[in-house]
């Protein structure tokens, strides 16, 4: 004997009217006959009997509205006992007492409309997460940037060719790393961050891509779920919004989705932000849209050693790594340790400058531009703090919540919007971890609220500024 | 409205026209290895089949939630696919996934109980009907996004190629995901560089409720590599040997270094798109019409009776044995327990090791 039930034929249905019966007692069924017709709000939908059977009788008439979600409509007999009954019901092969016990009676029917078993995932007290996206890759112990041995000769590089060094190390080390994407082989790279990789590593591992940025994000995650470290470059970054489903969906998602099964350590990097004069399309910051994602980590350096130790770092992760580098600093020299295996620990923020009197907080580009804002402050009389985030996700909040309790002032620095954006969430993380140390509200500087202009002086204006940093280090020093 | 008017509406109207006929391929296929292997087929597409209406009558409990995208009618695909393949082939589908799961060997418990949302399912209920994964089945999902399936199966047949490992990818994708844009990325990259991917274009006839005559202006798919050079071939994907021949040709052509090769699957889902889907574009008589002649089940159980094979009574006990496997399977994902409330955070990132 088997009961049917009012079925649930949407996520959000929880009663129905029974519109039509096509069958009546005695009529025999079999699996995927059409038995009955069923009304929402939004649609009718035909039931299918789910096995053969006889219909035994009709515990609904047609026409009875509001028949709650699981509620039983009619009874069939099985053939041969042999019916696939809802588990609920549990009626197997040979008629057990406990089979018959479950068979509803009309007692139950009329307390219960479903699976006892089954509760509202609210009924269970569970304890409410912290809200702490970040939890689950805070570091177990305080990260910290190597020691330079004794002896180790510091060489002036650009960032350029302390991120191809660090691809070639990572290269030679592991013969499952190979970089992929437009103009990378050949071309030695569209703006020669790959110079000289195709001679040394071959073709099959440095791979020219056609222009087609969502299909070979997506070759490359299904690359990273079969073993490989794919390093995938973007031109800019402001075409990897095509690929930016692959990035999400598929890279950053994928391992939780699966139960831990599947790993993707795959790189993303390419530069990001605005070069000049390029306009609108080609100008992004995305720190703030990839550091929103958990299961992706998002790393923006500044200097060569950086770079160098950092890419280094993203390679070897065994996680989806977005490593957003900028345009217009590829040319900068700055020391990079030689002739060690420099591999810096991501997450972990650096103090570029030591001061008591405000914290500014940047990340790439911007740790310049704040660099140059604390010498001028510095002759105004404020002792400005320069804390560079070099990790986006997971963010060092310790050392800005550090410096904060000493200066008690708080500015953010960012090429990207401000709204939703990482200074947005640095002075969020602040207020919470702070809030009785700060002597001033926290400041925001950013590109202003518009698609980046082309004219010279508009894009100046939108961009942030040494001096617009200087402007929001007085106002919150109330000087 | 004037589209309707031009040449190409014509087209489409013929290509639509054939699509709805009846077909078969001849059930006298020299590939059919035998009664056991036969009886294998008839046998996997049945747990299929019992698997997915239990898994419509657990949704209409309740016991499943969201989307629950159902595979019946289209069994002989997976089953005759996976008779093709090789051990360390990969597999890799959209969300209409569990056919194939259960196809790779999986436990149907572990499925059921993802399914269910709970801590034995197959992604420890983390995933649902949409995201499953098996890593020792070589089974890569399980995708939600239309498509996205296309280009990471390429992906797996990059790695493939990068170990030259003769492993090939079948990737499979319906007639909705064959009008997406990375689709045809991916077909351009996996014949430059010959990479070992078989693709399987499931034309279940509608994408979601729109026919494929409404939705794309070449409906023979199998036609859809010719700007990259692939070849493509149509086959009956409601005769699984059918399948299994095409898959097997397809295999070797991509085993062999000569890169991907396409396969529409001509086939017919009976569900909705899915479990809240009334399916209104559609007539009853459509749908029956193709489960009375088409059916690839009844198909293989004629051609099994018709060679002596198996009787009433043989076939009502394999019957039993699989209906028994999917009430143990629907028992135990109603009875699993609900993932411990620590895992809520654990599987966002893989730990870093020294």
């Amino acid at each position: 004997m088997t009961d049917v039930l009012m079925p649930a034929l949407s996520p959000t249905m929880e009663e129905g009217t029974l519109a039509k019966w096509h069958v009546k007692k005695g009529d025999k069924v079999k699996s995927g006959d059409v038995i009955a017709e069923i009304e929402t709000d939004k649609a009718t939908m035909e039931v299918e009997a789910v096995d053969e059977g006889t219909v035994e009788e009709i515990l609904v008439p047609e026409g009875t509205e509001e028949v709650k979600v699981n509620t039983p409509i009619a009874r069939l007999s099985g053939e041969d006992g042999a019916s696939a009954s809802p588990p609920a019901a549990k009626a197997e092969a040979e008629p057990a007492p406990e089979a018959k016990a479950e068979s509803p009676a009309p007692a139950s029917r009329a307390e219960a409309s479903g699976d006892p078993e089954r509760k509202p995932p609210e009924a269970d007290a569970k304890p409410k997460p912290e809200g702490e996206g970040t939890a689950p890759i805070a570091p177990v112990q305080a990260l910290k940037d190597p020691d330079l041995p004794e002896g180790t000769k510091l060489v002036k590089m650009t960032v350029r060719d302390a991120l191809r060094d660090a691809m070639a190390e990572e290269m030679r080390r592991d013969k499952d790393v190979f970089l992929m994407g437009e103009e990378v082989a050949q071309y030695q790279g569209a703006y020669k961050v790959s110079r000289e990789l195709l001679q040394e590593f071959g073709d099959k591992r440095v791979v020219d891509t056609p222009i087609t940025e969502y299909g070979f994000a997506g070759l490359g995650v299904g690359a990273a779920m079969a073993g490989l470290k794919p390093i995938v470059e973007f031109m800019t970054f402001n075409f990897a919004m095509q690929a930016i489903d692959h990035i999400i969906n598929s890279a950053a998602k994928t391992l939780y989705m699966s139960g831990g099964q599947i790993k993707t350590s795959i790189v993303f990097r390419g530069p990001n932000g605005a070069a000049a004069r390029v306009g609108a399309q080609h100008s992004q910051d995305y720190a703030g849209w990839y550091g929103h994602v958990p299961g992706l980590k998002v790393i923006a350096p500044y200097d060569a050693a950086d770079a160098k130790g950092l890419l280094k770092a993203a390679i070897r992760d065994p996680n989806p790594v977005v490593f957003l580098e900028n345009e217009m600093m590829y040319g900068l020299e700055s020391d990079v340790p030689e002739g060690i295996d420099w591999v810096l620990p991501i997450g972990k923020a650096k103090v570029r400058r030591e001061g008591t009197g405000v914290t500014l907080v940047a990340y790439s580009r911007m740790v310049g531009f704040c660099l140059q804002a604390a010498e001028k402050l510095a002759e105004e009389g404020i002792d400005a703090e320069v804390i560079d985030l070099r990790t986006i996700r997971p963010m060092d909040i310790g050392t800005v919540v550090e410096s904060v309790k000493k200066t008690n002032r708080l500015v953010t620095v960012e090429e990207g919007w401000g709204p939703m954006g990482v200074g947005a969430e640095v002075a969020a993380r602040v207020v919470e971890l702070a809030f009785d140390y700060l002597d001033a509200p926290p400041a925001r500087v950013h590109q202003e609220d518009v698609p980046l202009p082309y004219a010279a002086n508009l894009e100046a204006l939108s961009l942030p500024s040494v001096d617009k940093i200087v402007t929001a280090a007085k106002a919150v020093s109330y000087k | 409205m004037a589209r309707e008017q031009t040449g190409a509406a014509g087209r489409r109207k013929a290509n639509g026209a054939d699509n709805h006929k009846p077909f078969r391929a001849g059930g006298d296929d020299p590939k059919d290895g035998g009664k056991a292997e036969l009886l294998k087929h008839y046998r996997d597409m049945l747990l299929i089949r019992r698997f997915e209406e239990r898994a419509g009558q657990l949704y209409g409990m309740g016991l499943i939630g969201g989307f629950c995208h159902l595979y019946i009618g289209q069994e002989a695909i997976a089953v005759g696919v996976q008779a093709a393949q090789k051990p360390g082939d990969q597999v890799i589908t959209g969300y209409r996934e569990h056919g194939h799961m259960l196809a790779c060997g999986m436990d149907p418990k572990e499925v059921m109980a993802e399914l269910t949302g709970r801590a034995s399912g197959s992604s420890h209920g983390k995933g649902g009907s949409m995201h499953m994964f098996s890593t020792e089945a070589n089974f890569y999902g399980g995708h939600g996004i239309v498509g996205a399936q296309v280009s990471l199966g390429t992906g797996l047949a990059l790695a493939n190629r990068y170990r030259d490992d003769k492993r090939v990818a079948f990737t499979y994708f319906g007639d909705g995901a064959a009008n997406q844009g990375q689709v045809y990325e991916s077909f351009n990259m996996a014949q430059l560089w010959d990479l070992p991917v078989v693709y399987i274009i499931e034309n279940n006839q509608y994408a979601m409720g729109t026919s494929i005559d409404r939705s794309s202006s070449e409906t023979h798919l199998y036609k859809r590599g010719a700007s990259f050079r692939i070849p493509g071939e149509e086959v009956d994907g409601m005769d699984v040997l059918a399948v299994k021949a095409a898959a097997e040709k397809a295999a070797e052509h991509a085993r062999s270094g000569k890169g991907p090769y396409i396969l529409e699957m001509k086939t017919y889902r009976y569900r909705g798109h899915s479990m809240s889907d009334p399916a209104k574009y559609r007539t009853r008589d459509e749908v029956d019409e193709v489960r009375k002649t088409r059916d690839p089940i009844d198909h293989v159980e004629e051609m099994l009776e018709k060679k002596g094979w198996a009787d009433e009574a043989m076939l009502k006990a394999l019957d039993a044995e699989v209906k028994r496997i999917v009430a143990d399977a629907a028992e135990f994902a109603r009875t699993s327990p609900e993932p411990d409330p620590k895992e809520l955070y654990t599987d966002v990132y893989t730990e870093v090791t020294a």
